[in-house]
């Protein structure tokens, strides 16, 4: 104790130190070591030996490009989907919610407490071929006689929407609770319609909510591989699920690590143009 | 015209309420049929036998006892480095501000597969055998973060007009702390420590990476969905979602009832600022 009164600059030091470190080894050096594998050649049986071989990526790149364009196709759809969906009615909630809002908030949570694969497997039952939604859309003639939602991109789509829909409607929720509700006053008062005091008052303030909410709906949307995997079939396989396969199954590591570091460079890439669209304060306050 | 709108909204609510719940009531009410083959996707006839007898699955009880005995010590570990974490970033200078930020950050913001994908990498040029502990280190990396986002926010609205009576009145650093941060941080770190676990229970893909031989409640499920899915496992995912939904609501109505305490005793304890100002009531 005396010798941390006598070095009192070095507290926040020795607070950080397990936390920053555990993020260090765990977290730093294993994305080196996968960079490390992406750049080696060779084979599981012959072991593998760095070789500064960027060919890794452009081989990986030219070989799934359908993988990766889809990936993000289908995490795009679905955030735009999940922001749709989750738009009005989390307004209603802090609009209208009363007293009840935070049971209102559980509801919304919910889903996240069944365990994802078995949610995910819930939409096998709900869209399954027999199933009413499927013989619904059959006696509208929306599908055919022999059409199917399952093993299609739509169930995929749907699936990936469902499951990450509480992240977008969370933060979405933060910023429409905070709104002074004397600024749509003052705008009624300064005779905006309705739908005006929406467009330039609730909408302009709740953007900080829209663009963490779709950060948090893509990002992990276009990195997953458990909805094409229990949803579609390989025809609707997106990057996860090659790096997945690559990884457990085929065993070859160089590719599936060069494959990783291209998932995470698009990812970045897109949230650049992202930043570059909405203004960057908003991304990072 | 406005009526409509109006009644228009709510009916959008209860319908999007209703497209959240529809999968749930399927999990649940499918932990209650009685299939007649080995597929549990047409609903049978009702029985309570899955429920009496969830272990009837060879593995599911080991699967779960692990998944829950993982949650609670990577939690335990989570939550006390992520605590200091956030006291060292809210309460101290220091240089390297923005590494720490940005360190914190990035693990919420990487693709989970990547994240299992690099630690699978690094264990297996390490020669570390995946198992329980490497589940163990996996989940406390990524829980950290979400530790230190939620005692941050708590600390940054943080009264520390109360530390320094404390500290005016002759106490020390250490016992202030004890007294009066932690108590008054306590709503947090438990608020914390339970995200902490729901996040542990629930994650498949990166222990899918780092588990060996080791199976925990996720993968249980996963192995099982190549074949057929027995009833057991809705009957475990429904206990699990009671149970969460439970501890929720308690919280909620805990958080309702301090409320009005303070509402209906608000002297009880003058803060600071209504000391300087009695005459604004």
């Amino acid at each position: 104790m005396t010798f941390l009164h006598r070095h009192k600059w070095l507290t926040p030091y020795l607070l950080l130190l397990p936390g920053i470190a555990w993020l260090a080894v765990f977290f730093l050096v294993p994305l080196g070591f996968l960079g490390y594998q992406s750049l080696q050649s060779g084979s599981f049986e012959s072991g593998y030996s760095f070789t500064w071989e960027f060919s890794n990526y452009w081989d990986a790149i030219s070989t799934y490009n359908e993988q990766l364009i889809r990936s993000f196709l289908y995490a795009g759809i679905a955030t735009v989907i999940a922001l749709l969906v989750a738009y009005p009615l989390v307004y209603w909630i802090a609009f209208r919610g009363g007293r009840w809002k935070n049971l209102f908030l559980i509801l919304i949570v919910a889903p996240l407490f069944v365990t994802y694969l078995v949610r995910t497997l819930a939409w096998l039952n709900i869209l399954a071929d027999e199933g009413p939604i499927v013989n619904t859309l059959k006696t509208l003639g929306i599908l055919g006689s022999d059409g199917r939602l399952l093993a299609t991109g739509f169930a995929v789509v749907a699936g990936i929407t469902y499951n990450f829909l509480p992240f977008m409607a969370l933060p979405l929720y933060v910023s429409l609770e905070q709104i002074d509700s004397r600024l749509l006053e003052a705008a009624e008062d300064l005779y905006a319609s309705k739908r005006q005091a929406f467009l330039r008052v609730t909408l302009p303030l709740s953007a900080p909510g829209i663009v963490a909410g779709t950060l948090l709906t893509f990002i992990p949307a276009a990195g997953d591989f458990i909805n094409a995997q229990l949803l579609g079939t390989p025809r609707q396989s997106m990057v996860g699920n090659v790096i997945q396969s690559k990884f457990l199954e085929l065993i070859d590591y160089p590719a599936a690590a060069s494959l990783s570091f291209i998932l995470m460079a698009l990812i970045l890439a897109a949230l650049l143009v992202y930043a570059r669209a909405v203004g960057t304060e908003r991304l990072t306050g | 015209m406005r009526w409509v709108r109006k009644h228009l909204l709510t009916g959008y609510a209860i319908l999007a309420f209703g497209y959240l719940m529809l999968p749930v009531a399927v999990v649940i009410l499918f932990s209650f049929n009685a299939p007649a083959g080995r597929f549990n996707y047409v609903w049978e006839g009702f029985t309570l036998d899955n429920w009496i007898h969830w272990d009837a699955v060879p593995g599911i009880r080991d699967a779960v006892v692990k998944s829950l005995e993982v949650g609670i010590v990577s939690t335990i570990a989570a939550t006390a480095l992520g605590t200091v974490l956030a006291l060292a970033i809210v309460r101290h200078r220091f240089r390297g501000r923005g590494f720490v930020n940005v360190l914190v950050f990035l693990p919420m913001s990487t693709p989970e597969i990547v994240l299992g994908a690099s630690l699978l990498t690094m264990f297996l040029q390490a020669q570390v055998v995946t198992g329980f502990v490497t589940i163990f280190i996996a989940h406390v990396m990524f829980i950290v973060s979400y530790v230190v986002v939620t005692v941050k926010a708590r600390l940054i609205d943080f009264d520390r007009h109360l530390e320094e009576a404390a500290m005016d009145l002759g106490a020390g650093e250490w016992t202030t702390f004890r007294l009066i941060t932690l108590p008054l941080l306590a709503p947090a770190i438990l608020s914390a420590a339970l995200l902490g676990f729901a996040l542990s229970i629930d994650d498949f893909v990166i222990t899918y990476f780092v588990s060996g031989p080791t199976q925990t409640f996720p993968l249980f499920v996963w192995g099982a969905a190549r074949v057929s899915v027995p009833p057991q496992v809705n009957v475990v995912a429904s206990a699990i979602f009671l149970v969460a939904i439970l501890v929720m609501i308690g919280n909620v109505l805990w958080g309702l009832r301090a409320r009005r305490a303070r509402e209906t005793m608000p002297h009880a304890v003058p803060l600071p600022e209504q000391l300087h100002q009695p005459e604004a009531a």
